[in-house]
């Protein structure tokens, strides 16, 4: 038997608790949110986290630098590739290694690919969560595209482990350029097509506009990045702001929301492919010849000292903080990550709404577990 | 084949005339004639039963073929010919499951409620028209029958949602309690100004008085419109799942329900899916009646366009709020058929 946590000990006649969660449809994955209910309306909430909380950072410390990109695949399995490269990015910047200029395109593809891939499935867990069963399918038939491309590139579908300190373990395959113009071709259309279907739904617009709206202060305060941060308006995204790789070549547009409603995060992510399929088309035009691999030594020992490197990934900012003492193994590592700060303003804007509108607002904060408890 | 031809097309003659030449002979052995009525009451009963359910395990083949076809997938295709036998095989899968029984129910209620939801749904049947002359029992208030029997079923889902003990089911329950009462109403409503335009409650009436003029789908099409939302949230079905709301309600007041039990809550859904079109293609749509096809053929294809529009609507709209779906109800749905019940009749005395 589970004890209420001591916020909700205090509720009155009226009102009752509800758990949802850790098994439940539509929390996605092992998280359980207590609910303080009075009939349908919601009058407090308490996400409780950790239950498959894995010491991944304790772990890293046992692990040699090169065994440990691994691991943060299995952070975010969504966006694999933008958690494998904040870590790599780290390691690097600590050893001083310079990429070749075709494994910084290289990788700036594969994210947005992931990015791409991450936006469609949050895209169809969003319309399961709202009762729309057939949106995933629609969404599913493009994101099969794309893994197959990434796939055939890093030889996994889910957690790729595509990035290697200094670069890449082999080059692109050789039709990889042919299949993302014709997907990119149809690309933008099938965008439109999935806006018709869920998006601009009359349904869903009247269920999500007005609803969990989060001002821009809030957002800030409890940290958020991300879509949720520019579905409030705040042009932040941390490859224009601060921008990582070869991102400052690339002309795209920062997509933001107006009112910070439900309805904007689905606008503001839908947005944000269409900006991901652009930064693609370029990416593939100018991707230069050469090498996909620096010269790295054969055993990876970083000088003793510390960084903090952070790249933006589908939900976020996601940052590693790491500690070296000149060893084979990293002192100390630390992960920021996305999903937790945004986990934590769910209170702020669901107290009022209904039952429906929980599950609505965290589709929309499209949170991933294993990364909040990490 | 003479025979065969007046009992598709005329199944009222023939019927009447075998029951006299049977009372005939049962009055020729000295046995009294309500013990033979009984008989045929009970194989009536039994055929018609017979029929729906093998026709529920055909509509939930049918709903999820057009749920394939509109998810650009294929759907049931392994199980006999097509994966026509593939509900046959779930059905057997649900006889043969655990009957799990929670602790701590209640537990009078958690098994009668699906009894209760399933008897009225079949109850309803014995007024609809299948064709012509070809209804169980002929009642003079058929449709007034058809809308008390439909309301017994919120009792049963409300049993259901509390004997469980379950907080899910308990709010699954009471939604579905809001939800069916308002959305009664407007039903009512419809129902009574197409009443008004027959001058008859009687079924068969109702599908008489559409025979010499235009269906009443024509003047009445805002009646249909409305008819066919209200008969949509009745039977629970997507827009307005809500009492069985999967992403919030895990399975609303069915969640604690396993084996049998759950089968005869999805068997009666559909039927009740089966019913609601029945009842719009009779009310709106001309009933049995139609050139070449025998009556009931016609009753079925029409039927079934019916189920074909709410599949429709079913796999594409995503759910609706439980405030929004108060609020249609009781501030469009209502004055809207309030206001075409007394355009109907101003129009009717005039």
């Amino acid at each position: 038997m589970i004890k209420a946590p001591f916020e909700m000990e205090k509720i009155s006649d009226e009102e009752y608790i509800l758990n949802m969660g850790p098994q439940h449809p539509s929390t996605h994955g092992v998280l359980r949110i207590v609910l303080k209910l009075d009939g349908e309306v919601v009058t407090g909430l308490y996400p409780d986290v950790g239950y498959i909380h894995s010491s991944v950072e304790k772990m890293c410390e046992n692990k040699k630098f090169e065994m440990i990109t691994p691991y943060t695949d299995r952070l975010d399995y969504l966006s694999a590739v933008n958690y494998n490269w904040a870590y790599v990015a780290a390691v690097e910047k600590l050893m001083g290694i310079q990429l070749p200029e075709r494994a910084e395109y290289m990788r700036v593809m594969l994210a947005e690919l992931n990015r791409i891939m991450s936006h469609l499935l949050w895209y169809s867990a969003f319309g399961m969560d709202v009762g729309a069963l057939t949106p995933i399918f629609y969404a599913f038939r493009e994101r099969e595209e794309v893994i197959d491309m990434v796939e055939g590139m890093t030889g996994g579908r889910l957690t790729h482990h595509a990035f290697r300190i200094g670069g890449f373990k082999n080059d692109l395959q050789k039709d990889f350029l042919s299949r993302l113009e014709k997907f990119l071709a149809k690309f933008e259309d099938r965008i439109c097509e999935y806006e018709a279907l869920l998006i601009n739904n009359v349904i869903l617009t009247a269920r999500t506009k007005g609803v969990g709206i989060l001002d821009k202060d809030t957002a800030i305060n409890y940290g958020v990045t991300g879509p949720v941060l520019r579905g409030s308006g705040c042009a932040i995204d941390l490859r224009k702001n601060a921008p990582y790789s070869v991102y400052s070549k690339f002309d795209f547009r920062v997509c933001t929301g107006k009112n910070g409603d439900t309805w904007d995060r689905l606008k503001v992510r839908m947005d944000e492919m269409r900006e991901s399929a652009k930064i693609l088309k370029q990416a593939a035009a100018m991707l230069p010849a050469g090498e996909f691999c620096a010269k790295v030594p054969r055993v990876i020992k970083p000088a003793p000292g510390e960084v903090y490197t952070k790249v933006e990934s589908a939900r976020g900012e996601f940052g590693v903080y790491m500690v070296s003492d000149g060893t084979e193994k990293p002192y100390r590592i630390k992960f920021r990550s996305p999903s937790f700060s945004n986990l934590s303003v769910l209170k702020e804007i669901t107290i009022g709404s209904k039952i429906a509108d929980v599950v609505a607002i965290m589709g929309s904060l499209d949170l991933v577990i294993p990364e909040i408890d990490r | 084949m003479a025979l065969l031809k007046e009992l598709l097309y005329n199944s009222g003659k023939p019927l009447s005339e075998f029951s006299s030449w049977m009372h005939a002979i049962w009055a020729g052995w000295g046995m009294p004639g309500f013990l033979l009525d009984f008989i045929f009451q009970l194989v009536i009963v039994l055929a018609v039963t017979a029929v729906l359910v093998l026709n529920a395990l055909w509509i939930i083949y049918y709903d999820r073929k057009i749920s394939a076809l509109m998810q650009i997938r294929k759907g049931p295709n392994r199980v006999g010919p097509f994966g026509l036998l593939q509900t046959l095989a779930d059905t057997v899968k649900l006889l043969i499951k655990e009957d799990v029984n929670p602790k701590k129910i209640d537990i009078l209620s958690f098994w009668i409620a699906p009894l209760i939801i399933f008897i009225p749904t079949f109850a309803v049947f014995l007024v609809l028209p299948f064709g012509n002359g070809l209804v169980p029992a002929d009642l003079n208030i058929g449709i007034l029958y058809i809308i008390a029997i439909t309301g017994l079923s919120v009792i049963g889902i409300l049993a259901a949602g509390w004997g469980s003990n379950n907080k899910y089911s308990l709010i699954g329950g009471m939604r579905s309690a809001a939800q069916i009462v308002s959305y009664e109403i407007p039903m009512v409503l419809v129902i009574l100004a197409v009443v008004l335009m027959s001058g008859t409650m009687k079924m068969s009436g109702i599908v008489a008085a559409q025979s010499n003029r235009v269906w009443f789908v024509v003047p009445q099409f805002l009646g249909f419109i409305i008819f066919l939302i209200a008969g949509n949230a009745e039977v629970n079905r997507a827009p307005f799942d809500l009492p069985e709301a999967e992403s919030e309600l895990v399975a609303g007041f069915n969640t604690e329900y396993s084996a049998m039990k759950f089968a005869f809550f999805y068997l009666a859904e559909y039927t009740n899916l089966f019913l609601t079109s029945a009842v719009a293609a009779t009310l709106f749509l001309g009933g049995w009646q139609g050139p070449f096809l025998p009556p009931i053929v016609w009753f079925f294809i029409k039927t079934y366009f019916v189920i074909t529009i709410l599949c429709w609507i079913r796999w594409t709209f995503p759910r609706i709020r439980v405030d929004q779906l108060m609020e249609f109800s009781w501030k469009y749905l209502l004055p809207l058929a309030l206001l075409n019940l007394v355009v109907t009749a101003v129009i009717l005395k005039f």
